[in-house]
């Protein structure tokens, strides 16, 4: 083994029917550095994780460790664990009907006797050491998405470990989340523990890691130390090709201007669902890209939600193009030309068992109507033409979806929706978990989208994404709407000051 | 060599192993080869004349024909319950009882009321209960093998209140073709009932959605909310349809006696049913079906059952084997097995090149 190296990958194979995953990938890891692995939406690195905890068996190569002998065994994640290893995977694997407390504890307490007491004490500590919102008897499921993802981190990294696995522990926090993981992280390092950290977030790889491992289509491009790979760099050896300029985007947007007179495409008045949202009003022009930023928990997601009649609406009234409809149910909003991809990719997004192909068809067939199914062979030519439209890495178009890498997933999903060609879109986070280069792709689709006469909602927690994309932001604040603004005013310190209530 | 390792993934062997049929077919070939060698006469079929004086066939196939049809109807309703609702009905046999008491009751003596009428009416009946069954399932979210225990519990008693705790028969010697045989056809009726209520399904599910909305609320039932399905509604009808089942199987039991007795009729025919849902390698959890896999499933369960009696096992041990025949199955359609068994390929592969 290498100076210094905890952990070393030699030759690594793995295939799937279809697939081949992983072709003879390397990757070393040493004591007290965050290692950054990076790669476009399939190119691996959740498989090359899997393969390294013993979730997938390796077709080929070897596993060293640092202090043990020899090719080290590791046939599951409990292996894995015991040689020092600990993980938080992609997509979370904690059990929602559970108390945070047994979560915590879940499949490492010896023996039978259960301490409830001192477990729930730990608990807390944890929780409070690392600033997490939440309770130690509350039940996970009732925690948000980000609660969850850092109550897996805390439990991951609670455990005495060499090495720590993060794949894209950071895809649904917000700012003051990642700064909390990031000291974590940074303290971890100087006690010489390996962190390899999974993201699509550029920046962040450049604030904490010391060195970069970059994989494209299940092969190993190159190791670099960070001072030697600008960002630029990085990105062309992901793609393995140079990326477009982010720069032409700047230009197509915020050209959009409300013309006397017009009628929006959808009007809510005191719209209010029993998420525990304010009432609030929303008007979308026809043409028009807008944006919900605020802090995580701060009704962004619940606003839509009750756009869209995704939560039980106990109040107010929506107009499209002037005409007053009920929507009560997702199918009243679908059919009134609304469609909403939905934060919880895993949750609500997906429906894993099925293919690819079913995903993709599965709203416009529910809007086509139960007597009319698609034949099999226009279902196919559907997917297929999505498939390519998006680029979606897969198999084929009977591929389940769960197997999919997350970044395709999404691609599979805002597929969906884009084929019941509706007139208002609303996306909750569409970007997360997808790569650098398709991130453009995805927000000039919007853009070009809006030009042909779609009124898009974009949503998401990278602020600068939204001020590229909308010409209007809500802000939201304690589940209130508390401010528009457009115009000069969409800039990063105006927005901010608006989040946190500044200039009140 | 390593690069042989890595095709045999998707060599025929391994596509076959896959293949969701393969476990019932396996299971079907495995009573085959044991009856052909155990004792071939078992595959024996005569020609007979009955009671009514109509030639007919007999003979351990032609049994697991008739009866296993009654188990493939069953299936087919209960596939789609498993599917939609992660759990399985076991009020079959009880609401069997209620139908086939009702349409005893419409028939009873010398009734001239058409039998399709008292059909139909069975029809209703046995879609309410299962109504009931689903709404208790889908609104009430309780889980089915608890709602479905209600029913379990007081189905033969109803059957017996509905028709006053009386035993009447049914004289109209025509009724007896429905679980027997019609004049001139020597092959049992049930069997050409399966055959059309799987012509129907069949049809149903190429030219609905019903495949589709069933499955995406089995596998997540939030993500089918938010495209726009009704997965409460879904789960019932999903009960509705099994009741539908279940009065066809009604009407062939009460056929089969021109009467019925309560407590005995179609008795653990729900265990059976569920068996050939996971005989047929759906999970019974829920989510991916595959309906041709289950009627497969349902016939194979009762060549087993046949089998057993034609080894003279009592009725009272049936259970016992079919418990193993339950931990045979979990066991080999469990991953750790099937990657075991995909390993062992592998290497036998390997062996092979070498
Ligand atoms: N269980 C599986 N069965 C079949 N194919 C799989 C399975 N898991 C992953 N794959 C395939 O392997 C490839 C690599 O996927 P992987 O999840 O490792 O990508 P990734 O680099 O983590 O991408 P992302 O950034 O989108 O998370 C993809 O083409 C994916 O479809
Ligand atoms: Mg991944």
């Amino acid at each position: 083994m290498k100076d210094n190296a905890v952990l070393e990958m030699r030759n690594i194979h793995k295939s799937f029917p279809g697939v081949r995953a992983l072709q003879g990938v390397d990757f070393t890891l040493r004591k007290g550095e965050v290692h950054a692995l990076m790669g476009e939406n399939g190119a691996g690195k959740s498989t090359l994780i899997k393969v390294l905890t013993g979730v997938y068996g390796k077709d080929e190569g070897n596993i060293f460790m640092d202090g043990i002998e020899g090719p080290v065994a590791i046939h599951s994640p409990q292996d894995a664990q015991k040689v020092g290893i600990s993980t938080v995977y992609q997509e979370i694997t904690l059990c929602p009907n559970l108390s945070v407390a047994e979560n915590m504890f879940i499949g490492r307490t010896s023996g039978v006797g259960q301490n409830w007491k001192k477990m729930n004490k730990d608990t807390e500590k944890i929780l409070r050491s690392l600033d997490i919102p939440a309770t130690a008897t509350q039940q996970l499921g009732t925690c948000s998405i980000a609660i969850q993802q850092m109550i897996a981190i805390a439990r991951a990294v609670d455990m005495d470990c060499k090495v720590l696995i993060l794949d894209e522990p950071t895809s649904s926090l917000d700012e003051q989340e990642v700064e909390k993981l990031f000291k974590l992280m940074r303290d971890l390092r100087s006690k010489g523990v390996g962190i390899v950290f999974v993201t699509h977030f550029l920046d962040q790889v450049y604030e904490i890691c010391d060195r970069i491992t970059v994989m494209r289509d299940g092969q190993l491009v190159g190791e670099y130390v960070i001072k030697d790979l600008p960002r630029v760099k990085l990105v062309s050896k992901m793609l393995g090709k140079e990326m477009d300029d982010m720069s032409d985007i700047k230009s197509e947007a915020k050209t959009y201007e409300r013309k006397a007179g017009e009628v929006p495409v959808l009007e809510a008045e005191n719209r209010v669902s029993d998420a525990g949202i304010k009432p609030f009003n929303f008007h979308i022009d026809k043409g028009e890209v807008n944006g919900f930023t605020g802090l995580l928990g701060s009704g962004r997601s619940e606003c839509v939600r009750a756009l869209f009649g995704a939560d039980r609406i106990t109040g107010g009234t929506i107009k499209m193009k002037g005409k007053s409809v009920k929507i009560t149910k997702p199918l009243d909003a679908m059919k009134n030309g609304i469609a909403y991809l939905p934060e919880d990719r895993k949750g609500d997004g997906i429906v894993g068992d099925l293919s690819v192909r079913d995903n993709i068809i599965l709203a416009q067939q529910v809007l086509k109507g139960f007597m009319k199914p698609f034949s099999k062979a226009e279902a196919n030519k559907i997917a297929d033409e999505y498939i390519k439209l998006l680029s979606i890495k897969t198999a084929s178009a009977d591929t389940p979806i769960k197997s999919l890498s997350g970044g395709n997933q999404q691609k599979c999903i805002l597929a969906r929706w884009l084929f019941t060609h509706p007139e208002y879109l609303i996306l909750d986070e569409p970007t997360r978990g997808i790569d650098v280069g398709t991130k453009v792709d995805i927000q000039k689709l919007v853009l070009k989208l809006a030009s042909e006469g779609m009124s898009v909602t974009f949503i998401s927690s990278e602020l600068d994404e939204m001020l590229r994309t909308c010409s209007r932001l809500v802000v939201m604040r304690d589940r209130k709407m508390v401010g528009e603004l457009s115009g000069d005013d969409l800039n990063q310190s105006k927005v901010m000051s608006t989040i946190a209530g500044g200039d009140e | 060599m390593e690069k042989n390792v890595k095709k045999s993934d998707d060599s025929i062997v391994m596509r076959i192993v896959r293949n969701q049929m393969f476990i019932p077919l396996l299971a079907l070939a495995v009573l085959f080869i044991f009856n052909l060698i155990a004792d071939p006469s078992f595959f024996k079929i005569m020609a007979t004349t009955n009671n009514a004086g109509n030639s007919v066939l007999t003979g351990n196939p032609i049994t697991i024909l008739d009866m296993g049809s009654e188990l493939a109807i069953l299936a087919i309703g209960m596939t789609l319950v498993t599917s939609a609702s992660g759990g399985q009905d076991i009020s079959v046999g009880a609401a069997v009882a209620i139908a086939g008491s009702v349409i005893l009751r419409v028939l009873r003596g010398g009734s001239t009321v058409p039998v399709i009428f008292a059909f139909l009416l069975g029809c209703v009946v046995a879609a309410l209960f299962g109504a009931f069954n689903g709404v208790l399932v889908a609104y009430f979210k309780i889980q089915p093998m608890i709602a479905t225990l209600i029913l379990y519990t007081a189905g033969r008693s109803i059957a017996a209140w509905i028709n006053n705790n009386e035993l009447p028969v049914i004289i109209d010697p025509k009724f007896t073709y429905y679980g027997g045989t019609i004049p001139g056809v020597p092959i049992p009726t049930p069997f050409f009932i399966a055959v059309i209520c799987i012509i129907i399904i069949g049809l149903v599910l190429k030219f609905t959605n019903l495949r589709l909305y069933t499955q995406a609320v089995g596998v997540n039932e939030n993500s089918s909310r938010l495209n726009g399905l009704n997965p409460a509604f879904i789960k019932v009808l999903s009960f509705v349809i099994l009741g539908l089942c279940v009065a066809v199987v009604g009407l062939i039991k009460v056929s089969r006696l021109s009467t019925i007795n309560y407590s005995v009729v179609a008795k653990d025919i729900e265990m059976d049913a569920i068996l050939a849902v996971a005989l047929g390698g759906n999970a019974l959890s829920g989510g991916k079906f595959n309906m041709a896999s289950s009627i497969l499933g349902a016939y194979v369960i009762q060549f087993l059952t046949t089998t057993l009696y034609a080894f003279k096992v009592e009725a009272a041990a049936l259970p016992a084997y079919k418990a193993v025949v339950v931990i045979v199955l979990v066991v080999i359609s469990a991953p750790t097995v099937r990657d075991w068994f995909s390993s062992l390929s592998k290497k036998l592969k390997v062996k092979e090149v070498a």
